[in-house]
């Protein structure tokens, strides 16, 4: 039996002190009163002082709560089960659903061998030319979703979770607002794919300490169906919340900031999750796409900034299109060499151009005349835009990359492109005049 | 051995009350759950030690047992490092891998040298020599190289070889040799000793200025902004800007003898590329594979921190093995700003007075430190051997004016920086070529390259002007400079790394395709208007790209190279008189694919 323990000492932020023997790092405890209890895991020790987070929020504890020991660390029940179900951050079912304690593994745990990683070499495809064509998503890849506030993020990721051929969609809410909670399981309801979702859903109104754990729990449970030899792909919506969560306890603590507040581990805080993304040998995946919403539509917030330089690129939302710029998808030359030849060299090839059409168009704001060159420019950007960068463009790769090829050939001379000769003569469209 | 037990634990630092004497930065073992999990002291106050766990530090308790063991954090040294995939503290992850499963498992620590296997021994040395600590008792065969078994570096004083076995198969654990001091004191030696990472090794006669160019291919970096042997330099940039790529394609063709690569808290997947495809590749100066000449340490961004700060100087270390046997070793941080943040984390939870970011006041003089031991030497029997450190930054926001950029620069010889500018606009590799600089001589004679990058910067000069006045209000003469520019970063500045022919240039081909740029830069022409001057370097740039992705001295690369001189006759009318004087220097440019 382990022992009660009824004097909280201090109450901070979301963490309580006691005094306890034989405690472990990383322990779980629960924090009871008359009428209410709650989950909380050790964060600090020192002799016999604890420090423990409380997951449900320091609100209404007294110093006269029990606090009981259980001698492990936090764990998740893994079964096929959880299939079709929903819970909090906690675990706890938030679909009246039955409770579940079969099978309970441990979240958090430790990482990949590296040795043991294969290269990834499949693409999903998701029909979105901006995805497919500019910024591959490959499987076992993590990759965010960099948005401002206010853009249509959740249902491109729904669409992306619908349309990605993948066994098992596990999605993990921070903060999500309750409509879009409900709109994630309609829509994913209406696509069929409710048996094979799980949800961890913390909403904005639910503890924060809670939402520390989703990504936590949501990778663990993947990580079992991964190693089943399932494609899991995971969706985290919204990260940058994840991340404030982070900072609210980094301050409580007194530890030191290191950039606006945030704590000088954000990076590894951020990259011990992402980094669960994986192919195993011999079994299944996972795939990570979340959500990074940025504060001030800027990316070198510490949020964006570090998630940039942990994911394997980004997809930039802005104005209801995804952005050709910022950074590329880091694993998208393994596998457009196996799309079509002139995957590459298109994409490449198309987004100076549109880099030079932003160029021009500025030129343009600026009131200068415009001289040929720049009214080709001006006139693809246009055509690049609606017929590429639309988020309503639903079309398979092959079928976008002839419509670049048509876009180019619509617009300017073949040695504008700077694509070289060879590709020129197999794929410029041949009534838009010579090849050289 | 000293013992403590445990009283306090934050994040992955450990209070540990001591009964007897420790020593700072002295490895100890904690007891936890039936595993023992490597720690290091960084700070002793009183009978309170504090450590780094090198594991996470879930599950250790108040009163847990501590043992001491009164050796610094060291490597194993020894042949047999070569081809190897190690973590932070030199544990080999694929032996890892084959006894733990795909997880990393805490307290498991493997021998970093196959301690079974046999090598074909040759004595070099006889008995009764005097030598010491870096002189070669004999040499086994490791891979391509000539592994020199030397005496460990711990042995400074001049010692007599008693005893020293034949040649023969022996493993590195089996004594060949027996040494004497003057007092009488016997050491025998193995093939193999330890070494402790944060002390530099110098055995060597003295340290010389680096001077030769260490060739990389990428024509950027070889022709405007070396490195040279022996040299530093740092690779700062924006996440996407391609620093990873810059590093990757350096490791396979850098013209140096090892390459060590420490993945220090970056992604683990692009480790595995390394790790897959090396054992496959050819290496061309040598034919065998890239692999044999290259040891990856990967410490990556999921594995525990403290193995992360340690990482780098594990990489250092085996450098400077390899160094002690007159070779040309290569090593390659992704990223030291991951490494800074370790110190960092440490130094917050040690509640040291931060300084700028929360970094450590002391940020400065570790990285010097580490910079420090890069070098080209000459060793006690004359040959000569460096290390040459490349580094990878990562600054917050993409904005070097932040602390580990800074303290970066004031130390290294050659400064890459990226632009998210030039990356955004697919210009790989995105090294701006403005701003970055270098210490070092480079593989073109200094006047075309000093030429050239005039070109660069007047041209860049009127094309900001041209955001402000419009093409309309700029001369044809400055429009045709500004064309020019544009020229030198679109066929030569660009690089495809992805392109067979195209990712390496190697020094020969580099110095015959800039004599044939220089001769375009060097050109006076008769455009008449911007639009014809346009038409031109568009034409003229497309055969060049044509050019560069033929394979050199290939019927293809003749006939592409006679294609642009007619071409360039066609609105050439004259030569620029200083240009040309170079250009002589240079060794001209004749038709016909001869230089
Ligand atoms: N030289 C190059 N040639 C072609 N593509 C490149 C080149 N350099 C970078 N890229 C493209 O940019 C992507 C990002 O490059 P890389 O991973 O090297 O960036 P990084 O600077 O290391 O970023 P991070 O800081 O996030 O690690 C690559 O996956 C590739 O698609
Ligand atoms: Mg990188």
């Amino acid at each position: 039996m382990k022992k009660i323990y009824s004097r909280i000492e201090a109450i901070a932020g979301n963490v309580i002190t006691v005094h306890a023997g034989g405690v472990r790092n990383g322990e779980l405890a629960v924090v009871s009163s008359a009428g209410r209890s709650s989950l909380a895991e050790v964060i600090r020790l020192h002799k016999e002082k604890v420090s423990l987070q409380v997951f449900a929020g320091s609100r209404g504890i007294s110093t006269g709560d029990r606090v009981r020991f259980l001698g492990h660390p936090m764990r998740v029940s893994f079964s096929a089960d959880l299939l079709g179900r929903i819970f909090d951050g906690g675990g706890k079912p938030r679909d009246h659903g039955p409770e579940l304690d079969e099978n309970m593994i441990e979240i958090g745990g430790p990482a990949v061998n590296p040795a043991q990683r294969i290269i990834p070499r499949n693409m999903i495809r998701t029909n979105i030319p901006m995805i497919d064509l500019f910024n591959s998503l490959v499987e076992s890849q993590k990759l965010p979703v960099f948005s401002v506030s206010g853009e249509p993020y959740n249902p491109l990721l729904a669409r992306i979770a619908l349309q990605a051929e993948v066994d098992l969609i596990i999605l993990g809410g921070m903060g999500l607002k309750h409509d879009d909670y409900l709109f994630f399981r309609e829509t994913l309801e209406k696509g069929g794919a409710l048996n094979r979702t799980v949800f961890f859903i913390h909403t904005a109104s639910d503890p924060i300490v809670e939402c520390l754990l989703v990504p936590d729990i949501a990778l663990a449970v993947a990580e079992g169906f991964a190693l089943q030899g399932r494609k899991v792909l995971v969706l985290l919506s919204d990260m940058t919340n994840f991340a404030d969560a982070l900072k609210e306890i980094a301050i409580t603590m007194e530890q030191v900031p290191s950039n606006r507040g945030y704590p000088g581990d954000l990076y590894s805080q951020l990259a011990a999750r992402y980094e669960k993304a994986v192919d195993f040998s011999g079994a299944g995946s996972i795939t990570i796409l979340g959500v990074t919403t940025m504060p001030g539509d800027d990316v070198t917030h510490p949020v964006p900034d570090n998630t940039g330089y942990i994911t394997e690129g980004q997809y930039y939302l802005k104005n209801g299109r995804i952005e050709p710029f910022g950074s590329l998808s880091r694993l998208k030359q393994l596998v457009n060499n196996q799309t079509r030849g002139d995957h590459r060299a298109l994409m490449d090839s198309m987004i100076t151009l549109y880099a030079a059409y932003k160029e021009s168009l500025e030129k343009k704001a600026m009131g200068f005349k415009m001289t040929d060159w720049d009214r080709k420019l001006l006139k693809y950007g246009v055509i690049f835009e609606r017929e590429m960068m639309d988020l309503s463009v639903n079309i398979p790769l092959e079928t976008a990359l002839d419509n670049g090829w048509r876009i180019l050939a619509s617009c300017f001379s073949p040695e504008e492109t700077r694509l070289r000769s060879e590709l020129l003569h197999k794929y410029w469209p041949s009534r838009e005049g010579e090849t050289d | 051995m000293t013992k403590g037990r445990v009283v306090g634990i934050n994040g992955n630092m450990v209070t540990v009350e001591v009964a007897g004497d420790v020593t700072m930065n002295e490895v100890a073992y904690v007891s936890c759950a039936g595993k023992k999990l490597k720690s290091e002291v960084i700070r002793i106050r009183g009978r309170l030690a504090e450590m780094q766990v090198f594991e996470m530090s879930r599950g250790i308790g108040v009163g847990d047992e501590v043992e001491f063991t009164a050796e610094l954090l060291s490597v194993r040294l020894g042949p047999g490092l070569l081809a190897q995939v190690y973590d932070g503290l030199q544990n080999p992850l694929p032996e890892l891998a084959a006894q733990c499963g795909f997880f990393l498992e805490r307290g498991v620590y493997l021998s970093p040298l196959d301690e079974k296997k046999e090598w074909p021994f040759t004595p070099t040395a006889s008995p009764g020599d005097t030598v010491t600590a870096g002189d070669a008792l004999g040499t086994v065969p490791e891979g391509i190289f000539s592994h020199r078994i030397m005496v460990p570096f711990q042995f400074r004083e001049p010692l007599r070889i008693e005893r020293i076995v034949p040649v023969g198969a022996y493993r590195i654990l089996d004594t060949i040799a027996e040494l004497s001091d003057e007092k009488g004191g016997r050491f025998p030696v193995t093939m193999t000793f330890t070494w402790p990472v944060k002390r530099p090794v110098t055995c060597y006669r003295e340290r010389l200025r680096p001077a030769d160019p260490m060739v990389t291919q990428i024509r950027i970096i070889d022709t405007f902004i070396p490195v040279a042997r022996g040299g530093t330099y740092c690779i700062p940039g924006p996440f996407g800007a391609g620093k990873t790529v810059l590093q990757q394609v350096t490791s396979r063709n850098a013209d140096v003898d090892i390459v060590i690569i420490a993945a220090c808290g970056e992604r683990a997947g692009e480790v595995v590329e390394t790790l897959r495809e090396f054992p496959k590749l050819a290496d061309p100066r040598t034919g065998r594979m890239l692999m044999e000449r290259t040891i990856i340490i990967c410490n990556t961004s999921s594995m525990p921190v403290a193995a992360r700060e340690a990482s780098v100087y594990t990489a250092i270390t085996l450098a400077e093995y390899y160094r002690q046997m007159g070779l040309h070793i290569l090593l390659l941080a992704d990223s030291t700003s991951r490494w800074a943040q370790a110190l960092r984390e440490m130094s917050g939870r040690l509640e040291e007075i931060p300084g700028e970011e929360a970094f450590p006041a002391y940020l400065e003089s570790v990285i010097a430190g580490f910079y420090e031991r890069a070098g080209l030497v000459r060793l006690r029997d004359r040959s000569t051997g460096s290390i040459t450190i490349g580094g990878t930054v990562s600054p917050a926001g993409g904005n070097f004016d932040e602390p580990v950029t800074q303290s970066t620069l004031k130390v290294v010889g050659a400064f890459h920086g990226l632009s998210r500018e030039r990356s955004d606009a697919r210009k790989y590799p995105a090294i701006h070529p403005l701003e970055s600089w270098s210490k070092y001589p480079g593989l073109i004679h200094a006047a075309g390259t000093e030429y050239a990058r005039d070109i660069l910067f007047r041209g860049n000069e009127v094309g900001q002007m041209m955001k402000v006045v419009g093409e309309e209000g700029t001369a044809l003469e400055d429009y045709e400079l500004y064309l020019k520019s544009e020229f030198i970063d679109s066929v030569y500045l660009q690089q495809d790394s992805y392109d067979p022919v195209d990712a390496a240039v190697p020094t020969e081909r580099q110095r015959h395709v800039f004599r044939l740029l220089f001769k375009v830069l060097a050109s006076r022409f008769d455009f008449g208007s911007k639009e014809m001057a346009r038409f031109f370097f568009n034409q003229l740039r497309q055969k060049f790209l044509d050019y560069n992705g033929a394979p050199w001295q290939s019927d293809d690369f003749r006939r592409y190279e006679d294609e642009i001189l007619s071409f360039l006759e066609t609105k050439r009318s004259g030569e620029d008189e200083e240009g040309d004087r170079i250009l002589k220097e240079l060794g001209g440019v004749t038709a016909g694919g001869a230089s």
